[in-house]
């Protein structure tokens, strides 16, 4: 029997704010030391009261905006009444009814060619804090991570394999990353997922029960949960054992995935409006300014690098799957352009020697960019087509600009890197040679064309490989025949 | 000459800035007159007198250095449930017994900047829960007119200490009633703000929407100066709104002519105590005689307040009350786990009032019970606020009852939620609707003082005010003051 299986994600992502989400503290808690990142409203404390952080709210709107959402008009903060140690008020704000953005889609590479995944919402809440379990059976807590502000992206039951889920988690960090509102770091939990998946008997109309897979901080682990739970529940569907609606967690040690607790004891979250935020109330007009934030999104980039620019698919693709990497190739292009290099060169450039050297230094553009500056992939390839240096000389340039930072047309001055290719020096160094090879010169006048192959080679010898080889023979052949 | 401790806050200012007596002077009188009369009355749970020696001469100080502030050395007592920093802050709850502010808040640090010297912290039901201070955990504040009488609540110890002289004036907070019905039961002058004119930052929460904190004093011009300092808006709360804050002492003209006041019918409810009636009917009587015109009118939706109240104010207690959870703060009981310390703390921190209040908020917000219950109480808030609205096209000010009865006895209700649950009948409407309310003393039956209720358009404490000091200019009601006896002997 064949089965169908239904996929869908609550992805969790960081807002990058300076300051938490109803509090003033700084959100940049990363490496800062336990409880370090509080005051009295992200502790809970008694009588604190939370204001909302109005640029969390515009960036979880430009996510909406850049995942194809509408945004609300009106907008409440719910309760989310639960008890945990992390959580300091025993409620979490978040939203319930009227969430931030709704009814959006990303498009995927799906099993079967471009697929469109739907969004139910964006909505946004507060993180909790950390428990730190101690060796001795205790429990230690850390609130630096209380209250930053967090966005759910909730996505419809549209994704059909382990893969497709990957591709589309991927995707929307893309998207949060590409756009500036998440750092993308899934190891430290700025970026996570929950899964749910159900899978039932091709031609069943219903779903089967949906088991929720909690806390996935990884692409590989979201595809190899998801493999393993969808493998789990066909064998249990295919033994005649029904599967419980429950909540199970990924284990990586043993690579199963693990039950958490059954829907009979399901949580009442009593969700009701947070008296202590009125309902936010986004214009129109907001609403077009935070369009107007808007960049240019990487499917629509790729799309233009190909139209405009020429470049291959996967050029494309390469060159927009970083917004830094796809702006830095911007702007090399338009340097480029005024030299007459092409498009295509520049990217050439870049998947080649750039790519290879910022894989061997490990360092993200950014930083490279601060030596090799964009205007300097154009600036190299013009010295190539001038034939001012050879294609060998242009990479060490290159890679010279890259590690030490000054242009390309310095250091070939200042290695003497350039062709030897015309006037006086090549012209000396060709009538030595002919001086020097009187026996080659000898069979060339007799006939033997072939015999200049040797008088080249002396002439690039002499100049260390210093000259164009076809500057050369022009050069050769003119003096052969002046004599 | 008066004792120092029986100034009202506008004598004590002008006795202040003529330099006919100090701060130091004031306080001490102040301390002296609670080491008296708190062993009767027990309206304090704290008692700060170093600090507020300290604070007292720090005026004196800032006198001599011509600081002009408003408040400048003049005592206040503060209820509770607002935070004090350095100062212990227990909510009247065994879960708080300990707890000591890291922040004050922000009516405090107001009250602070203005100069005033904090005497200490004042007894309240547990978290403001409670119509008698009898809900406190830890005493039973006893009603100054009449010791075997409550002195209401749930701001009873900011109530009493003001009526016996303990301090000129004192932070309440009232979520429904809690500063007016206690202002009323002990002869003294409340006002209940509107909704979003008080900072709440640092009010440890009871009912979210419904909390504001308000002054309580011997006249409508006391109250007038504390809410000058305490009103306007503040970054920390989204719910205190940027509306101007005017010159309140300005507006108490003590002309009312023209002035449409009305009187609804439905607040003079069954089983009212006919002398209440007929004293809270005498004043709107000499507000006439004043030049104001008086109209009956009718709030139809009254009768569903209480339910209402009873629904919202207990959910969102049920979530406020959700962080005293032992972990950072407060009463900690030990257990197996993080769940067997969480239920054994909070069973032995809460008191059986705010227990039930928890279970009550926490049915009415369960899944399958949200839309018949909390859903449908907030729909029905949204007409008792319109009634007010359509009221309000037609008068100026509302004139009603405070409290059904005079102070009763201690003991009565207290087997009797519902009982004591009407108690708030006249005036948690209010609250629901966000508006302003001020008591005044109105008369007096059993030897127990009667208030007379004002209610305001949103942000009109002006008008509230205006009226109110007009009353007190023609009555001498709240310039007595009871002996504080030990015998039940009648007095005023």
């Amino acid at each position: 029997m064949e089965y169908l299986v239904t996929i869908g994600l609550e992805v969790h992502a960081q807002i990058l704010t300076r300051s938490k989400m109803f509090c003033g503290c700084s959100a940049d808690y990363a490496n800062a030391p336990p409880n370090t990142h509080v005051c009295p409203v992200c502790m809970g404390l008694p009588g604190a009261l939370p204001v909302p952080n109005r640029r969390a709210i515009e960036l979880a709107a430009l996510t909406g905006l850049a995942l194809n959402c509408r945004i609300s008009h009106e907008n409440v903060i719910s309760r989310k009444n639960y008890f945990y140690a992390d959580l300091p008020s025993g409620y979490q704000r978040s939203q319930y009814d009227d969430p931030l953005c709704v009814d959006g889609w990303v498009e995927i590479e799906g099993d079967n060619g471009p697929k469109r995944i739907r969004l139910t919402r964006v909505h946004i809440e507060e993180d909790t804090g950390k428990l730190i379990h101690t060796n001795d059976g205790g429990s230690l807590v850390d609130f630096n991570r209380a209250g930053v502000p967090l966005m759910e992206i909730v996505s419809k039951p549209d994704i059909s394999s382990p893969e497709e889920a990957r591709r589309y988690f991927q995707k929307l960090r893309q998207i949060l990353v590409w756009i500036g509102v998440n750092s993308g770091d899934m190891e430290s939990g700025a970026l996570r997922c929950d899964a749910n998946v159900s899978v039932r008997p091709a031609g069943q109309q219903e779903y089967g029960a949906k088991v929720e897979i909690k806390n996935i901080n990884s692409f590989r682990f979201l595809e190899r949960a998801l493999a393993y739970e969808i493998e789990r529940q066909i064998r249990a569907l295919k033994a005649g054992e029904p599967i419980v609606q429950s909540t199970r967690g990924w284990d990586e040690a043993s690579g199963t995935t693990v039950a958490q607790r059954t829907k009979e004891f399901a949580e009442d979250y009593r969700y009701f409006p947070e008296p202590d935020i009125p309902p936010l109330r986004l214009t129109d007009a907001w609403i077009a300014e935070r369009r107007a934030e808007l960049p240019e999104l990487p499917d629509a980039r790729r799309r233009r690098f190909i139209e405009e620019y020429g470049l291959t698919a996967y050029d494309a693709s390469v060159l927009t799957d970083e917004r830094a990497v796809s702006d830095f190739y911007e702007q090399a292009v338009a340097a480029a352009r005024v030299r007459g290099v092409t498009p295509k060169d520049v990217a050439n450039w870049m998947t080649g020697e750039l790519f290879r050297l910022l894989k061997e230094t490990g360092e993200p553009l950014e930083s490279a960019a601060h030596r090799l500056r964009p205007e300097y992939i154009g600036e190299v390839q013009d010295l190539l087509n001038q034939g001012v240096i050879t294609r060998t000389s242009a990479k060490e340039a290159f890679e010279a600009s890259f590690r030490e930072g000054r242009s390309p047309a310095r250091i070939v001055a200042e290695r003497g890197m350039a062709v030897i290719g015309a006037g006086d020096a090549l012209t000396d160094l060709v009538r030595q040679a002919i001086a020097n090879n009187p026996k080659a010169v000898e069979e060339y006048r007799r006939g033997k064309v072939t015999a200049i192959k040797y008088l080249i080679g002396q002439v690039m010898k002499a100049t260390r490989g210093q000259a164009n080889p076809q500057a050369v023979q022009q050069a050769l052949e003119q003096e052969l025949a002046r004599e | 000459m008066t004792p120092l401790y029986q100034l009202t806050v506008a004598q004590a200012r002008e006795a202040l800035t003529r330099g006919e007596i100090t701060s130091v002077e004031l306080t001490e009188a102040l301390l002296a007159r609670i080491a008296a009369v708190e062993p009767k009355v027990r309206a304090f749970l704290t008692i700060d007198a170093d600090g507020a020696r300290a604070q007292a001469q720090a005026a004196d100080a800032r006198r001599a250095a011509s600081d002009t502030s408003p408040l400048l050395g003049i005592p206040i007592g503060i209820k509770d449930v607002i935070s004090t920093q350095g100062l212990r802050t227990t909510c009247a709850s065994k879960m708080l017994e300990n707890y000591i502010p890291v922040y004050d808040a922000t009516a405090v640090a107001r009250l602070k900047t203005a100069g005033a010297v904090i005497l200490g912290k004042l007894n309240c039901d547990e978290f403001a829960m409670g119509s008698s201070t009898e809900n406190s955990a830890f005493q039973q504040t006893r009603n100054p007119w009449n010791l075997e009488r409550v002195p209401g609540g749930s701001s009873g110890g900011s109530a009493a200490a003001v009526a016996a002289g303990e301090a000129p004036a004192t932070l309440g907070t009232d979520t429904g009633g809690s500063i007016r019905q206690p202002a009323a039961f002990c002869g003294i002058t409340g006002l209940k703000p509107t909704y979003g004119r008080v900072s709440r930052y640092g009010l440890v929460a009871f009912a979210s929407s419904l909390d504001q904190i308000g002054p309580m004093a011997r006249t409508v011009r006391d109250c007038a100066i504390v809410l000058q300092v305490i009103a306007g808006e503040d970054p920390f709360d989204a719910t205190c709104t940027a509306h101007p804050v005017p010159d309140y002492e300005a507006a108490l003209t003590g002309d009312i002519r023209g002035l449409r006041i009305g009187v609804p019918r439905e607040y003079f409810v069954a089983g009212m105590q006919p002398e209440v009636e007929a004293a809270v009917r005498a004043a709107i009587e000499v507000l006439r005689e004043q030049g104001a015109e008086v109209l009956e009118i009718s709030l139809p939706h009254t009768p569903y307040a209480l339910p209402v109240y009873y629904l919202i104010a207990p959910a969102e207690a049920s979530a406020n009350l959700a962080r005293f959870d032992g972990v950072r703060y407060g009463l900690r009981v030990p257990g197996e786990s993080y769940f067997d310390e969480l239920e054994r703390t909070r069973g032995a921190g809460f008191g059986p009032e705010v227990r039930r209040r928890i279970m009550l908020g926490t049915y009415a917000l369960s899944a399958g019970y949200y839309d018949a219950y909390y859903k449908r109480a907030q729909q029905v808030r949204t007409l008792i606020r319109r009634d007010y609205q359509q009221a309000f096209e037609q008068v100026d000010v509302i004139a009603a009852p405070t409290a059904p009865t005079v102070a009763f006895k201690i003991g009565a209700h207290t087997d009797d939620p519902l009982a004591m649950y009407l108690e708030d009948v006249c005036t948690l409407p209010l609250n629901l609707a966000g508006l302003p309310g001020l008591v005044v003393p109105c008369g007096f039956a059993e030897g127990l003082p009667i208030g007379l209720q004002l209610i305001g358009r949103a942000f009109d404490e002006e008008t509230l005010l205006r009226v109110g000091d007009a009353y007190q200019r023609v009555t001498d009601w709240h310039t007595r003051m009871p002996e504080v006896r030990e015998d039940n002997s009648t007095q005023g």
